[in-house]
């Protein structure tokens, strides 16, 4: 079936190169480095209110995290040779340089941190489980059963050190990723020196969005009390950092409708037609513009509880939507105007296909899988199932 | 104090492991040519070059069977339009005549791809609008393709290809 | 073609040596080619091209080019005098067939493209693997066993000049016939030209022809900002041609 093509293209650019799944990876790689950052504003900036979600943000980054080399594996023509990006990068390769920053995220920063923030409830769970899952803990205290209060607090210090190295590294995690696409000087769309910032700042949002949502349903059903202080310190720091984000967007639009240089007619006229939905309806307005008003008017009105929680939940899933929508437009836009500016292409999405919708739901579905596996092995709350703390314990993400 | 980071040694010591089981895997995997010219496998530029060609070359490799044609040839205005632009690729039929047989060419579809009438085309080159020119019947019918230029109404009624 | 021919009869006993090989069913890379000593680039001559399209089949026939792809193709451009930034462009199949019949006044042409086989080249810097790469005779080539098939080259390169084989599924473009012109040989599409508007270039041959040319006339390369140092010269070349 032909692709229906308006205008000129080159031959060659008709086909799409890159399909949802390298939409997904962008976005599930937001999510990770804005729940680190959320999760480190309570470590290292002492903001005591978001204590609640602290271990939940981490074990949420470590399970997205781990699904998502998994798009790029169905993406890739030869995914059985994708050992060789470690065995022989190229050094001037912003792809092959991320490999190894997602190697040291996991690696040293998140897995570090997480297994050292839950050594003690690891230790105890070795002694006390039975079956397969005390294998794992076992396994997973690599054979060493000290948790006195100097061990714990060497573990504490280097947790924090951990940390603070951690919010660079998660700069860098998903920075790059705005950078292999900042760096493509052929694609007008993507090159942009604001393109890393803008990938961080939206990253944050999601990744900030996501924990509140996950916060509020796991909570929800636990049959808990939701700590109401938590939730709006976290609502704010998603609005500030929303309105960064959206200010740096608009500015990087305002220039480009400016300067109106060679490829800008062919963009507009892109924008207004084949992103209008995309990108003005659903990233603009109802997933940037809607979000922070909603996040604005709870600073502005004396709302009760209850409306302020409807309020986040609202703003968070049109927020996680808005930027989901980013990464499309960021993505698929760039693939669909001609590199002479002279014509347009259409994205022929499949379903069932390797590169199709149906993997792509899967692999958003499959980080929540993985969630839920991580939370039964590592619960992040006192009332399921962990050892009750003792009076030196370090007190994060407890509820 | 020592027993203290215990588990943060056994730790490094992990770390120390894996890192020396991926140095050996690099030394096993990573092609032996890598990184002869450049950073890229260095066999494959002769890989590359290995691959059989299919055009002939020039016509002198045709010469040597079809003498009598390209000398009709370069008698007349196709003198500078190589065999094979005409008849594609013939290495194979160069390398064994009996194996390939090349194929008849259609004239009419042929001819046209040059020397139909296009604004985009050299003023200077000779074009035609091909229904005003024959009516769509086949160039050859007229016109002999090693040396299309008709020099005589008698001669081009017997026309043909050789 | 005189310029092929001659070059041809230089490198006679080369060739000939070569074809022996090529005759033989076993064709190696000549042995008195020396990687160092070339420097390959392409001239095209854009008054002299007539659009038949004989060039990208030739390619597609000596390379086994996948049906709705592109190793070179052949562009048709029309605009009325002055609008420069508003060409109308097309190329049906690539220029395959050559062009449809017309009469249309105005500025019309023909342009031909393939890979730039660029100095700095964008592709050979965003290859994660070193599966493309450049070569030390000048011509960018792609590692078919060694490529990941991840597309960032497609994306990098701003010509439009690659592609993913959907059979091998590795990044394919214009190897510049390398089997060819590594046995003394010119590629595909200059072979063919009716007209000589393609011709191979030596640009480290002091008795390349292309040097000449290239002091006597006002040539160009596309898309000169993008300081690629792309290596197939334009003569004649309008300032519309994206």
């Amino acid at each position: 079936m032909p692709i229906p093509v308006e205008g000129f293209m080159y031959p060659n650019e008709v086909e799409l190169q890159w399909s949802v799944l390298i939409v997904l990876y962008p976005f599930i790689t937001g999510l990770v480095a804005g729940a680190f950052i959320l999760a480190s504003l309570e470590r290292v900036f002492r903001v005591e209110a978001v204590k609640p979600t602290y271990r939940l943000a981490l074990l949420t980054a470590l399970a997205f995290l781990l699904v998502a080399p998994l798009p790029l594996q169905l993406h890739l023509g030869h995914p059985e040779r994708s050992l060789e990006m470690y065995l022989t990068p190229h050094r001037s390769s912003a792809m092959a340089m991320f490999g190894f920053v997602y190697l040291w995220y996991l690696m040293a920063v998140l897995l570090l941190e997480i297994w050292l923030d839950y050594r003690r409830d690891i230790v105890l769970k070795s002694q006390t489980s039975t079956g397969f899952t005390r294998f794992i803990y076992r396994v997973l205290t690599l054979g060493s059963n000290n948790i006195s209060d100097r061990s714990l607090h060497i573990d504490e210090r280097l947790g924090y050190f951990i940390t603070l190295v951690g919010i660079p590294s998660a700069f860098l995690l998903h920075g790059y990723v705005g950078f292999i696409f900042g760096s493509v000087k052929a694609n007008p769309w993507w090159s942009s020196p604001l393109m890393p910032i803008v990938f961080i700042f939206s990253a944050m949002v999601s990744g900030i969005a996501a924990v509140m949502l996950l916060y509020m349903l796991t909570t929800r059903l636990r049959r808990q009390e939701i700590d109401i202080r938590c939730l709006d310190k976290i609502a704010q720091y998603l609005m500030y950092t929303f309105i960064i984000d959206f200010s740096l967007e608009m500015l990087d639009l305002l220039q480009r409708i400016y300067e109106a240089d060679e490829s800008f007619r062919s963009l507009d006229f892109m924008v207004h037609t084949r992103l209008w939905m995309s990108q003005v309806i659903i990233q603009i307005l109802m997933g940037t513009v809607t979000p922070i008003a909603l996040l604005g008017l709870v600073q502005i009105l004396k709302l009760t509880e209850t409306a302020r929680k409807r309020i986040y939940a609202l703003a968070g899933c049109l927020t996680v939507m808005g930027i989901f929508a980013m990464r499309w437009n960021v993505v698929i836009g760039g693939q669909l105007f001609s590199k002479s500016f002279l014509g347009y292409t259409t994205y022929k999405m499949g379903f069932a296909s390797r590169e199709g919708l149906l993997p792509a739901i899967v692999l958003m579905i499959l980080p929540f899988g993985i969630l839920w596996v991580l939370v039964k092995l590592l619960p992040p709350w006192l009332d399921t199932g962990s050892i009750p703390a003792s009076g030196s314990a370090p007190a994060h993400g407890t509820s | 104090m020592f027993k203290d980071i215990e588990h943060l040694i056994r730790l490094a010591a992990v770390m120390v492991i894996a890192l020396v089981a991926f140095i050996v895997l690099r030394a096993a995997v990573v092609p032996r040519s890598f990184g002869q010219y450049g950073h890229y496998r260095g066999a494959a530029i002769s890989e590359i070059a290995a691959r059989p060609v299919a055009f002939a070359g020039r016509d002198d490799v045709c010469e040597t069977c079809h003498s009598d044609v390209v000398d009709v040839k370069k008698r007349g205005k196709h003198v500078v339009v190589p065999c094979e632009t005409c008849h594609g690729a013939q290495a194979r039929h160069a390398e064994d005549p009996g194996s390939v047989i090349p194929a008849k060419l259609d004239t009419a579809v042929l001819c046209s791809r040059c020397h139909e009438a296009n604004s985009a085309k050299p003023k200077s080159f000779p074009q035609v609008v091909t229904a005003d020119h024959s009516g769509g019947i086949a160039c050859d019918t007229c016109h002999q393709p090693h040396k299309p230029k008709i020099e005589e109404v008698a001669q081009s009624a017997t026309g043909g290809k050789k | 073609m005189d310029t092929t021919r001659r070059r041809l009869l230089v490198l006679l006993p080369a060739a000939a040596v070569a074809w022996k090989f090529v005759l033989a069913g076993t064709p190696e890379a000549s042995p008195n080619y020396k990687l160092t000593e070339h420097w390959w680039g392409m001239l095209i001559d854009i008054p002299k091209c007539i659009g038949c399209g004989t060039c990208s089949r030739a390619c597609t026939e000596e390379n086994d080019v996948p049906v709705g792809y592109y190793r070179t193709w052949i562009e048709r451009y029309h605009l009325d005098d002055w609008k420069m930034e508003k060409p109308e462009v097309e190329s049906p199949d690539g220029g395959k067939e050559g062009f449809p019949a017309n009469e249309i006044a105005g500025k019309n042409f023909f342009v031909p493209k393939l890979c730039n086989h660029c100095a700095d080249s964008p592709c050979t810097q965003v290859c994660p693997v070193g599966a493309t790469f450049i070569s030390p005779d000048g011509v960018v080539l792609v590692d078919k066993t060694y490529c990941l098939g991840c597309r960032y080259c497609v994306q990098a390169c701003p010509y439009g000049c690659r592609f993913i084989n959907p059979k091998t599924k590795t990044a394919e473009k214009c190897t510049l016939c390398y089997h060819r012109i590594t046995k003394g040989l010119t590629t595909a599409c200059c072979e063919v030209c009716p007209t000589g508007a393609r011709q191979l270039a030596d640009l480290k041959n002091p008795n390349d022809p292309v040097h000449e040319f290239l002091r006597t006339h006002n040539v160009q390369v596309l898309k000169p900002h993008m300081a690629t140092g792309a290596k197939v010269f334009y003569n004649g070349m309008d300032g519309s041609v994206r």
